[in-house]
């Protein structure tokens, strides 16, 4: 009898769940309006379950569970190991996490929306700050979707100085990833080690582009400015530095066996489970299966450069890290090649209708200013139709979707966003593993909460 | 009177606002790219430890100071109001970066445009995201903030 009870109080609050009733304390109606209202309006049983203090819970019990043993447990939002604000709603049976949720939404800043309001001039503004840690793969994916829009193809210049630039961001995204990972293991020289590193590569942004972090430099057409004088040294430094402290880090981990022991076979994800549910990136090429759109969809001519896509059979914590170091050496390669091939010419299209004069022109040439004043304040017009195009970000498949409608701002811009799909794939990893290693496998997928939220 | 040489004379005010901002611990509340950022100047090429602020807390009942690093949506605009709560007297909000500071670049639907709607602010830090100097630039005013003014808030 009891036993009844029980179950049908749980069915119950699984109905709330699904159903989503106001009961609940959700109130999606009141979405749209000012957000200095929603605060006032929310009623202390929605403050209780978005900040964590009531956990809903639409997990059905199995027989065989006795309530003294299960235990569930919030963690996050604000969580120092979660890489963002990412929350996980996690059921406990003693020390072995028995399900899990991931709660998403927390970063949730409408970026898709804004791109209608944004012409696709500054379309790249607003994409660049979705994946923050990848911002040049963002504008790149933008562009390259644009670009297929219009039919427009990029002089090579342009195109080596993409390849260049997010190549290096590649390697960047991936030291803060093994950074934060180490960190989040309890590795903290890790931390210090690789944000040292990123300083260096994050200068060279800093000199090119004019920011640290969300440059805005690869637009439609091209890029915004030609690479600063010297640009070959600071590049040549780069690749002198990283490898040598690479070693450093192997020489700290990977023959250490805290480290081995605490993240090999822990957090297994299968080939099938990664098809299953849409995991991309480093983490399916840890799983022993090689797709890498660098190789199978090229783009911005990247078929051109020699490298290699490694890949692990393993699929554990261990193999994600070690495939981000193995990674950020074929990185480097590319890097290196484009140094040597860097071709001269225009770095953006000479289509007056796309890519504003330089400001010189402005003070000489009428048409100038006139197209200087239609590209700033209106835009270009991109003709009716709609574009995929996907790019190999450190993360995996980075996607972007427009539809046009002819004028000169999207009618509806989708951003594929791999952290997102990667992040599916957490219930499988932490399914019956110790609580203890949930933040291993959460920091091996490297989910970026920005891309998972947009 | 004897007065030996290694005595100092000050005033309690003095001295109970030069303690608070030497070691203000902030609490962790990285939120979007401004994180990475707060991150990067916790770590070694900017090193906070200089101002004593290396330590992120974990915990909102052990921290002073907290910078709140991104954009606030308004999912998160209860969970931020609640750590804020739970940070124990006194303590000090910096608001980095344009988004938290009034919204940024995204006016729209999702996002609490200015985290001063929730949470008393000392310091906005402009940028998108700021530079390490600029949140160091934005510590240190607040220093000078605090020196400057009353110890009973």
């Amino acid at each position: 009898m009891k036993e009844d009870t029980r179950k049908s109080k749980l069915k119950f609050k699984f109905d709330l769940w699904a159903t989503n009733s106001e009961e609940n304390g959700w109130n999606i109606s009141s979405t749209d309006e000012g957000s200095q209202k929603m605060l006032e309006e929310e009623s202390e049983k929605q403050i209780k379950i978005q900040t964590g203090t009531d956990v809903i819970d639409d997990f059905i019990l199995e027989e065989d569970t006795t309530d003294d043993e299960r235990m569930i447990v919030n963690m996050g939002p604000q969580h120092p190991s979660t890489h963002g604000v990412l929350r996980l709603q996690a059921e406990l049976e003693g020390e072995v996490v028995r399900r899990v949720k991931p709660v998403i939404g927390y970063l949730h800043t409408g970026m898709e929306k804004t791109g209608e309001e944004l012409n696709y001039f500054q379309g790249p503004t607003n994409t660049t700050r979705m994946d923050y840690l990848s911002p040049l793969f963002n504008e790149l994916v933008f562009s390259l979707t644009t670009e297929k829009l219009i039919g427009i193809d990029v002089p090579d210049r342009a195109k080596t100085i993409r390849i260049l630039m997010t190549e290096l961001n590649r390697v960047s995204s991936h030291l803060v990833a093994l950074a934060t990972g180490g960190m989040d293991i309890g590795a903290l020289s890790m931390m210090i080690f690789g944000f040292r590193e990123r300083e260096l590569i994050l200068n060279f942004f800093e000199k090119t582009t004019g920011l640290r972090m969300n440059h805005n430099y690869i637009r439609p057409g091209g890029v915004a400015a030609d690479l600063p004088d010297g640009w070959q040294s600071d590049v040549e430094e780069i690749l002198k530095i990283i490898p040598e402290k690479l070693k450093d880090y192997d020489d700290m981990l990977l023959d250490n066996p805290i480290w081995r022991g605490r993240l090999e076979n822990i957090g297994i994800l299968t080939t099938e489970e990664c098809f299953a549910y849409g995991v991309t990136g480093p983490s399916l090429r840890a799983s022993g299966h090689s797709w890498d759109l660098r190789k199978s969809q090229p783009y911005s001519g990247i078929e051109n450069y020699d490298f290699d896509v490694p890949v692990l059979d393993e699929g554990d914590v261990f193999a994600r890290w070690r495939i981000k170091v193995l990674e950020i050496f074929e990185s480097l390669k590319i890097v290196e090649q484009a140094l040597n091939q860097m071709p001269k010419g225009p770095y953006k299209i000479q289509d007056k209708k796309i890519t504003p004069p330089p400001r010189k022109r402005i003070d000489e040439s009428m048409e100038a200013l006139i197209h200087h004043f239609k590209i700033y304040t209106e835009g270009f017009k991109v003709p009716e139709g709609d574009a995929y195009v996907a790019i190999e970000s450190p993360r995996g498949e980075l996607g972007c979707y427009i539809v046009s409608d002819g004028s000169s701002k999207p009618y509806r811009m989708h951003v594929r966003g791999p952290s997102f799909c990667n992040l599916q794939a957490l219930p499988v990893i932490m399914t019956d593993s110790p609580i203890a290693d949930a933040v291993a496998a959460i920091a091996s997928l490297d989910p970026v909460i920005g891309d998972v939220d947009r | 009177m004897y007065t030996p040489d290694n005595i100092l004379t000050t005033t309690i005010d003095k001295a109970v606002r030069w303690s608070r901002t030497q070691s203000m611990w902030p609490v962790t509340f990285g939120l979007a790219c401004c994180a990475i950022e707060m991150m990067a100047a916790g770590s070694a090429k900017y090193d906070l430890a200089r101002y004593g602020m290396e330590v992120f807390r974990a915990s909102p009942r052990q921290a002073d100071l907290m910078i709140v690093a991104g954009r606030v949506s308004q999912k998160m605009a209860p969970v931020l109001r609640q750590v804020y709560d739970q940070m124990a007297d006194p303590k000090w909000v910096i608001a980095m970066g344009a988004c938290s500071s009034t919204g940024g670049m995204f006016n729209n639907y999702a996002l609490v445009q200015g985290v001063d709607h929730i949470v008393p602010v000392d310091m906005y830090v402009p940028g998108c995201p700021p530079g390490p100097q600029s949140l160091m630039h934005g510590i240190l005013t607040l220093h000078d903030k605090i020196m400057a003014g009353e110890i009973n808030r």
